[in-house]
């Protein structure tokens, strides 16, 4: 023992402080929780899934009046089939048993073709195109191509106050969608799309997914940020 | 004290080491601060929650220590119906809301029914070289579950060479029955030299019923 207190002794500097040499755990690995004050404001990272030719991908937990917004951020996202599919997503106000509520939402794009046959700006809010007038279809993000296998989207939502009761849940989300087109081939699509689920029940799930086929590959990640 | 002393030995190892067993406090509760690489890059500044408010100010927090901030909005409700949300900054701490703003504004929009939906500059609520308030929601409704959620951000507010540039981008449910979803666009300048050190909020008539607006400095 008498070597130990030795050996200890030597890790506190002349000031009685001790050294950073003599914690054996740097990295503070051990810790599982830090203070509440230190999470303030954070985008804290609650749940991560990647996909693995998925019929879907589904957060049913984690969606609650924690935090006062969530944030989805979905990378390089594949779809299975080859054409372009639609990219979507809805929520569920009974923990993922059923996602179909109304949803009123505009959406419009930039885009640009890769032999540069054109591009524009574009209003998608017809409801025969992306926007939605209290339906409870699933919400299009994009048009993604899958005819090429470096084809992805990308992106994100944000969710606000998911978990009230007394109001509309309002979202917003930009996307970067590779599309295909017969005639010219690839072409950028920047796709904003918002609006809000029309419903005073909480929502407590969200669910992804292409309109037809398998999620082939990609990441979500769902975080919280806290205004408290 | 020598049983201490011995209990304490065996926390350390041969060379002289404390293990992690040696620590009693493993949830950190009790720190006050953290390093600059753990403390993140989002960091909440000051959280206001609206009650029947006429306008909700941030007069503090808005300086050099970062060079991005980001406001939050969740749920910003009205009193009145058909109502903007405005907003202004100031270089005197919040004596004067007036700084000259030159920006943009255009609008997605879409009636629930819908009977109408549009992509459009908005000519009536852009800003030339004003000083007055510049909206960020556009004709907001009052009925009970009708809000405007969404983000402004502010861009080196602190500095005293450049003007300062801001893009802000909310959803909201106007006032229209049946109403429309607006997903609007805002970006400018304040066209000053001088720090902006505080900012104001109101709707261009009545009061903030409710909801939070939240402050958060980037690193």
């Amino acid at each position: 023992m008498g070597t130990r207190i030795t050996s200890l002794a030597n890790n506190f500097d002349t000031t009685g402080k001790l050294k950073a040499a003599g914690i054996n755990n740097a990295s503070l690995s051990g810790i599982t929780a830090l203070p509440s004050g230190a999470n303030a404001g954070k985008k804290t990272l609650l749940s991560t899934q990647t996909a693995s030719a998925s019929a879907s991908l589904s957060f049913t937990s984690g969606l609650d009046s924690t935090y006062d917004a969530y944030c989805f951020k979905y990378v390089n996202v594949h779809p299975s089939v080859s054409t372009d599919e639609q990219w979507q997503f809805q929520v569920s106000t009974d923990g993922g048993s059923s996602y179909g509520v109304a949803v009123v939402s505009t959406a419009f794009r930039g885009y640009h073709f890769e032999n540069d046959a054109g591009a524009a700006l574009e209003n998608r809010s017809p409801d025969n195109q992306e926007g939605r007038s209290n339906e409870t279809t699933y919400q299009t993000l994009g048009y993604q191509g899958g005819a090429v296998a470096d084809e992805n989207c990308s992106g994100e939502i944000w969710l606000y106050n998911p978990s009230s009761t007394t109001y509309v849940k309002h979202f917003i989300s930009k996307n970067c969608i590779v599309g295909y087109d017969s005639g010219n081939g690839g072409f950028l699509q920047n796709y904003y799309v918002a609006g809000y689920f029309n419903t005073t029940s909480a929502i407590n799930a969200v669910d992804f997914k292409f309109a037809s086929g398998n999620i082939d590959a990609g990441t979500i990640k769902l975080y919280g940020v806290s205004t408290s | 004290m020598g049983s201490i002393i011995r209990t304490a030995a065996n926390n350390v190892g041969a060379s002289g080491v404390f293990s992690s067993s040696a620590f009693n406090n493993a949830s950190l509760n009790s720190v006050t601060s953290l390093p600059t690489a753990v403390d993140g890059k989002m960091k909440l500044i000051l959280s206001q929650t609206a009650s029947s408010d006429a306008s909700l100010s941030f007069t503090s927090g808005i300086d050099s220590t970062y060079k991005t901030y980001c406001f939050k909005f969740i749920n910003i409700h009205p009193a009145n119906n058909d109502t903007n949300l405005n907003y202004n900054g100031s270089t005197d701490g919040g004596s004067n809301y007036n700084v000259t703003k030159t920006t943009t504004f255009f609008e997605a929009r879409h009636k629930e029914d819908n009977t109408s939906n549009s992509l459009a500059y908005n000519t009536g609520a852009d800003l030339a070289q004003s000083t007055g308030y510049q909206r960020i929601i556009n004709g907001l409704g009052n009925a009970g579950d009708a809000t405007g959620s969404g983000e402004l951000w502010l861009f080196n507010p602190s500095s005293t060479t450049y003007v300062k540039h801001f893009m802000s981008r909310l959803n909201s449910m106007n006032y229209q029955s049946p109403p429309f979803t607006q997903d609007i666009f805002v970006a400018g300048y304040f066209n000053t030299t001088s720090a902006i050190n505080a900012i104001n909020f109101q709707m261009s008539s009545g009061n903030i019923d409710a909801g939070t607006i939240a402050l958060y400095g980037i690193a």
